[in-house]
C-alpha cells in the first residue's frame, strides 16, 4: 500500500522539488553527527573501559596540547561552515517564489484554514493546486499567530495577523497531502489540520471548469482507479472571480471616490499599475507596492504618505474582511 | 591535616565541632539567615518542591499523549499542563538550580571566602524568587494560563486566563535572579582567598561567573518585555497586538532577546559542575583547562546574537535570517571544545565510578546528542522543517535535561557529602542512574522521529500513524519518575542517618573539600592561602580516600 520510501524512512514523503534538496542536506548533516556522536561517545565509553580505576596503575599528568585544542576549534568551523551554505541555499530557493506562480490565498483563523481562489472560489480545509507547477500561498490570520507547515514539502511558514506572509512549493506527488498548525494558537490547536490536494492534469482542468473530482487518495497511497466524474457541477461552483470580487469591493467600499483606476489623479493617486511599482514617500524613501504595503495602507493610512498627496485618507480597519482584503489586493493587482 | 600537594594551607577539621547546621537552631534562624550555605540549601528545597510540581504536569502530559483523543485530561487542561510544567521548570527550577541553589552553597567555598559579598542582598534574592514563584503558582488555583511558557502574541493578550499572574510572577522572579547574578560578580571579584588568581580558579567559578554577567545583562530585557504585555493586557495600549496597531513579530525578538541567553544560563553552571567532577573521578588534571574556561565566556558572548535563529519562519526577513544562522553557529565551537576537552580529561586516566561521574557521563551522552541536534536546528533550511516539531521538544530536552539536570543530579552526589556532612548510598544512587538515563532516552530519542515525520509541538491529539512513538515516549516517562523518587528516598535516608562524610571523600583538590563537612560558620577554621592549580592530580596522588556507605 505505502509507497516504499515513505514507509522505510523516518522522513515524510517527498512531494516536492525542495524535499529532495532538503532530504540530501538533512542527510548530510546526519550522518556528519553519526560520526561526531560515535567519535565522542565513542572514545568516552573506551577510555570507560581501558582507563577504568585499577590499583597501583599510574595515571599520566599532562595538561593540554594546543595543537589539539586547535583541531577542536578547527574542523568543526569549517564543518559548520559547509553547513551553513548549503543551508542558506536551500532556504534561499525555498523563498524565492517564481513570479509566474500559481496563488492561493490562506487565512487562519481559530480553528480553520480558508483558501481563496483567483477563479472565485473559496474552500475550506482543503487547498486544490496543480501538479509540477510553482504555487504561492498568501497567507495571513484573522486572530492570532498560525503556523502553515507540509511535511511531505519540508515547508513551513507562520501565518500572522495583520500581515501577509507567504510560501511557495512545486508539488510533485499527487494526491492529498497533509498540512499542520504549528504555531500553538489556544484550545483546538492540534485539530486545526488541513490537506494539500494535488491534482494532476486532468483533475486540474476539471476542477477549474468545476466539474466534481472523484475520490482523492493520500499522497503516496496507490493511485485510485476512480475516475474524475464530470456530470455534476461543484456545489462550490463561483459566480465571480476573484478580480470581479474586488472590484465591487472596490466601488462599494467608495475606493473609487479618491482613486481612479484608469491612470487619472483625483484626490488619491490612481490604482491603475501601481501594484509592484515602487512608490516614493513624503519622507524620500521608496518602497515597493507589494500586499503588505496595500494592506497597510488600507488598515493604517497615517503611517505612511505617497509623496504629493496629502494625509486624508481615513482607516478602514475593521470595515474590512481577510476575505474581502484578499480580493481588493487581487483586483489592484489586476490593473496592470 | 593539610594537603601540600594542593599548595593549601590552613586547618580542616573543625576543633569544636561546630557547623553551619547546629550554629544556631530552630525555623526562624533559617528564615532570617545570612549565611550563603544556608540560603543556597533553603533554594535547593524549593527548586526541588518545584522539580516535583513541574514534573507532576510532564507526567500528566505524557500520560494524555498515551493515545489519541482524549485519554485523561481535554485539550484546554493539557494546554494549561504544558504552559506550567514549561513556565515552572524553566523560571523555578532549571534556571535557578545550579547557580542559585547549588552555586550560593559552593561558589563562596570554592573561592575560600566567608560568605558572598552582600549577604543581606542574598537572601532578599531568596525571598524575592519566592514571592514571584508564588504569584506564578497562585494562577494555578485561579484559571491558569495556556499560553506556552513563550506566552507568544496576540493569544497571550487575548485568552481569558490568569496570564497576567504567571507574567508578573516570571517579572520578580528575574529580579532574584539579576541580584544574584550581581553578587556572584561582586564575590569573584572581590572575595578570593589569598593566592587564587584568576588562573587558579575552578572552572565551577568561571562558569557561573560567566552566568551571573548573562543574568545581569539578559534579565531586565525579559522584565520589560513582560511588563509592556501587561500594560498591553490590562491597559490595551498597543504594543504587540495587530488589532490594537501592535506587532506580534516585535515581541518574539524581545522575548528570546532574553530567553536564548537564558538558555545558557541554565547550561553553563551545569557545564561548570562537569567540569569539576571529571578530573577529580578520573584523577587527571582537567584538559584545556584555559580553552573551557574561555569558552564560557565565548558562549556568553554568542548567547546574545542568536536570538533570531527562533524565529526563522516566524516572517522575518530572509536577511536576518542569513545572520542569525551564521552566528548560531558559531555557537557549537565553544561547546565543541568543551566536550572534546572532557572527554580528554579521562584519557590516561584512573577512572572511579561513582554517582556523580555517572551522572557526568551521563551528561557527555545526552548534551552530545542534544548539541549535534542544535545544529540542524541552526541549519536555515534544515530548521524550516523541524521548527515547531517534536524534533525541537526532543533538542532542547537532550540539552536541558540531559544537560543541566545531569549536571544537577552530578553536582548534587558530588557535594551532598559536603552539604550534610552524610554519606548517601551509592549502589542505590546507581540504580536510578540508570532507570534515569534509560528513561531519559525512552521517552525523548522517540521525539526526534516523531518530529522529522512532521509531528507539531503543543498537541493534544495526533494523527494515529504517531501512536507507537508517542507510547514509548510516555512508558519512557514512568522511567524518568522512578528514578527521581527513588533519588529523592535515597537521599533522605542517608540525611537522616548516612555514614558520617569526612572532609573530603572523593580526594578533590578544591578548596570546598579542604574543611570540614558540613562546613563550619564561616566556611574555614582559617583563612586558606592557595599555591597551586586546583587540578594538580599527579600520579603520585592517584589514591581516592574513600569513604562510602
Amino acid at each position: 500500500m505505502f509507497n516504499q520510501a515513505y514507509a522505510s524512512s523516518t522522513l515524510p514523503l517527498q512531494g516536492s522539488d525542495i524535499a529532495v534538496q532538503w532530504d540530501s542536506l538533512y542527510s548530510f548533516v546526519l550522518w556528519l553527527s553519526i560520526f561526531f556522536f560515535v567519535l565522542v561517545v565513542g572514545a568516552m565509553l573506551y577510555y570507560m573501559v581501558k582507563y577504568r580505576h585499577i590499583p597501583g596503575r599510574k595515571t599520566e599528568y599532562f595538561r593540554d596540547n594546543h595543537l589539539l585544542e586547535g583541531i577542536f576549534i578547527g574542523v568543526p568551523t569549517a564543518l559548520l561552515m559547509i553547513i551553513f551554505v548549503w543551508g542558506y541555499s536551500v532556504y534561499h530557493s525555498m523563498k524565492q517564489a517564481p513570479s509566474d506562480a500559481y496563488e492561493v490565498r490562506v487565512i487562519g483563523k481559530q480553528w480553520l484554514w480558508t483558501f481563496q481562489y483567483d477563479n472565485g472560489r473559496t474552500t475550506v480545509g482543503e487547498v486544490f493546486v496543480p501538479m509540477n507547477r510553482p504555487v504561492k500561498l498568501v497567507m495571513t490570520s484573522e486572530d492570532v499567530l498560525h503556523g502553515f507547515f507540509i511535511p511531505n514539502f519540508r515547508i513551513k511558514q507562520d501565518v500572522v495577523p495583520g500581515m501577509y506572509t507567504s510560501i511557495w512549493f512545486t508539488a510533485t506527488v499527487p494526491g492529498k497531502h497533509q498540512a499542520y498548525c504549528t504555531e500553538y494558537c489556544g484550545t483546538s490547536h492540534s485539530g486545526m489540520l488541513a490537506k494539500v490536494v494535488v491534482l494532476d492534469d486532468d483533475q486540474w482542468e476539471a476542477w477549474n471548469n468545476n466539474k466534481k473530482l472523484g475520490n482523492i487518495p493520500e499522497a503516496g497511497l496507490l493511485t485510485s482507479t476512480d475516475k474524475i466524474s464530470t456530470s455534476a457541477a461543484s456545489p462550490m461552483a463561483p459566480v465571480f472571480s476573484l478580480v470581479e470580487q474586488g472590484r465591487v469591493i472596490h466601488e462599494s467600499k467608495g475606493c473609487v471616490a479618491c482613486h481612479t483606476v484608469d491612470g487619472t489623479v483625483k484626490v488619491g493617486p490612481s490604482h491603475k499599475g501601481m501594484y509592484g511599482s515602487k512608490v516614493e514617500l513624503t519622507n524620500g524613501k521608496f518602497v515597493v507596492a507589494d500586499e503588505n504595503f496595500i494592506r497597510n495602507h488600507i488598515e493604517n493610512p497615517k503611517s505612511e504618505t505617497l509623496k504629493g498627496y496629502s494625509q486624508v485618507m481615513p482607516t478602514f480597519k475593521g470595515l474590512i474582511t481577510e476575505v474581502e482584503m484578499n480580493a481588493l489586493i487581487a483586483y489592484m493587482k489586476s490593473l496592470k | 591535616m593539610t594537603y601540600h600537594s594542593t599548595g593549601v594551607t590552613g586547618a580542616v577539621e573543625a576543633p569544636t565541632g561546630d557547623n553551619y547546621l547546629n550554629h544556631s537552631r530552630g525555623i526562624w534562624s533559617w528564615m532570617t539567615t545570612l549565611d550563603h550555605k544556608r540560603i543556597g540549601v533553603m533554594y535547593l528545597f524549593t527548586v526541588l518542591l518545584f522539580f516535583l510540581v513541574g514534573g507532576f504536569f510532564a507526567m500528566g502530559i505524557r500520560l494524555e499523549l498515551m493515545k489519541l483523543g482524549k485519554e485523561v485530561l481535554d485539550a484546554n487542561t493539557y494546554n494549561r499542563f504544558f504552559t506550567y510544567h514549561g513556565a515552572i521548570m524553566v523560571f523555578l527550577v532549571i534556571i535557578p538550580a545550579v547557580p542559585a541553589a547549588l552555586g550560593n552553597f559552593i561558589l563562596p567555598i570554592l573561592l575560600g571566602a566567608k560568605d558572598v559579598a552582600f549577604p543581606r542582598l542574598n537572601l532578599a534574592s531568596y525571598y524575592i524568587f519566592l514571592v514571584g514563584a508564588t504569584f506564578a503558582v497562585a494562577a494555578l488555583f485561579l484559571r491558569g494560563a495556556d499560553t506556552g511558557w513563550t506566552f507568544y502574541t496576540p493569544y497571550s493578550i487575548r485568552t481569558n486566563t490568569t496570564v497576567i499572574l504567571v507574567l508578573f510572577g516570571a517579572f520578580i522572579a528575574g529580579f532574584s535572579s539579576i541580584l544574584t547574578g550581581l553578587n556572584f560578580i561582586v564575590t569573584t571579584h572581590k572575595l578570593r582567598a589569598p593566592g587564587l588568581t584568576w588562573d587558579r580558579l575552578p572552572l565551577f567559578c568561571w562558569a557561573v561567573y560567566a552566568t551571573s554577567i548573562i543574568q545581569v545583562l539578559a534579565t531586565p530585557v525579559l522584565a520589560i518585555t513582560l511588563l509592556l504585555l501587561c500594560m498591553e493586557r490590562i491597559l490595551h495600549i498597543g504594543i504587540f497586538d495587530p488589532a490594537l496597531g501592535g506587532d506580534p513579530v516585535l515581541f518574539q525578538h524581545f522575548f528570546w532577546f532574553y530567553s536564548h541567553p537564558a538558555v545558557y544560563i541554565m547550561i553553563l553552571p551545569a557545564m561548570g559542575i562537569i567540569s569539576e567532577v571529571i578530573p577529580v573521578f578520573s584523577r587527571k588534571p582537567i584538559f584545556g583547562y584555559k580553552a573551557i574556561a574561555y569558552s564560557s565566556f565565548g558562549i556568553a558572548l554568542i548567547a546574545f546574537v542568536v536570538w533570531g535563529h527562533h524565529m526563522f519562519v516566524s516572517g522575518q526577513s530572509e536577511l536576518a535570517n542569513f545572520v542569525f544562522s551564521l552566528l548560531t553557529m558559531f555557537v557549537a565551537v565553544p561547546t565543541g571544545v568543551k566536550v572534546f576537552s572532557w572527554v580528554g580529561t579521562m584519557y590516561k586516566g584512573s577512572i572511579h565510578y561513582y554517582a556523580p561521574m555517572l551522572y557526568a557521563l551521563g551528561f557527555l551522552e545526552l548534551f552530545t546528542i542534544g548539541g549535534l541536534t542544535g545544529v540542524f536546528l541552526a541549519t536555515l533550511a534544515i530548521d524550516v522543517h523541524l521548527t515547531g516539531t517534536y524534533f525541537v521538544v526532543a533538542h532542547f530536552h537532550y540539552v536541558m535535561v540531559g544537560g543541566t539536570l545531569m549536571g544537577l543530579m552530578a553536582g548534587l552526589h558530588y557535594w551532598f557529602p559536603k552539604m550534610t556532612g552524610k554519606m548517601y548510598s551509592e549502589k542505590s544512587a546507581a540504580r536510578a542512574f540508570w532507570l534515569i538515563i534509560i528513561g531519559f532516552n525512552l521517552t525523548f530519542f522517540p521525539q526526534f522521529i516523531l518530529g522529522a515525520q512532521g509531528m507539531p509541538r503543543r498537541y493534544w491529539s495526533y494523527l494515529p500513524e504517531f501512536t507507537f512513538l508517542n507510547r514509548v515516549s510516555s512508558v519512557g516517562s514512568w522511567f524518568i519518575g522512578l528514578g527521581f523518587i527513588y533519588a529523592a528516598i535515597y537521599f533522605y535516608k542517608a540525611m537522616k542517618n548516612g555514614k558520617k562524610a569526612g572532609a573530603n571523600p572523593w580526594g578533590g583538590l578544591t578548596l570546598e573539600w579542604q574543611t570540614s563537612s558540613p562546613p563550619p560558620f564561616e566556611n574555614f577554621h582559617e583563612t586558606p592561602v592557595v599555591k597551586a592549580w586546583p587540578y594538580e592530580y599527579r600520579p603520585e596522588n592517584i589514591t581516592m580516600p574513600v569513604n562510602q556507605g
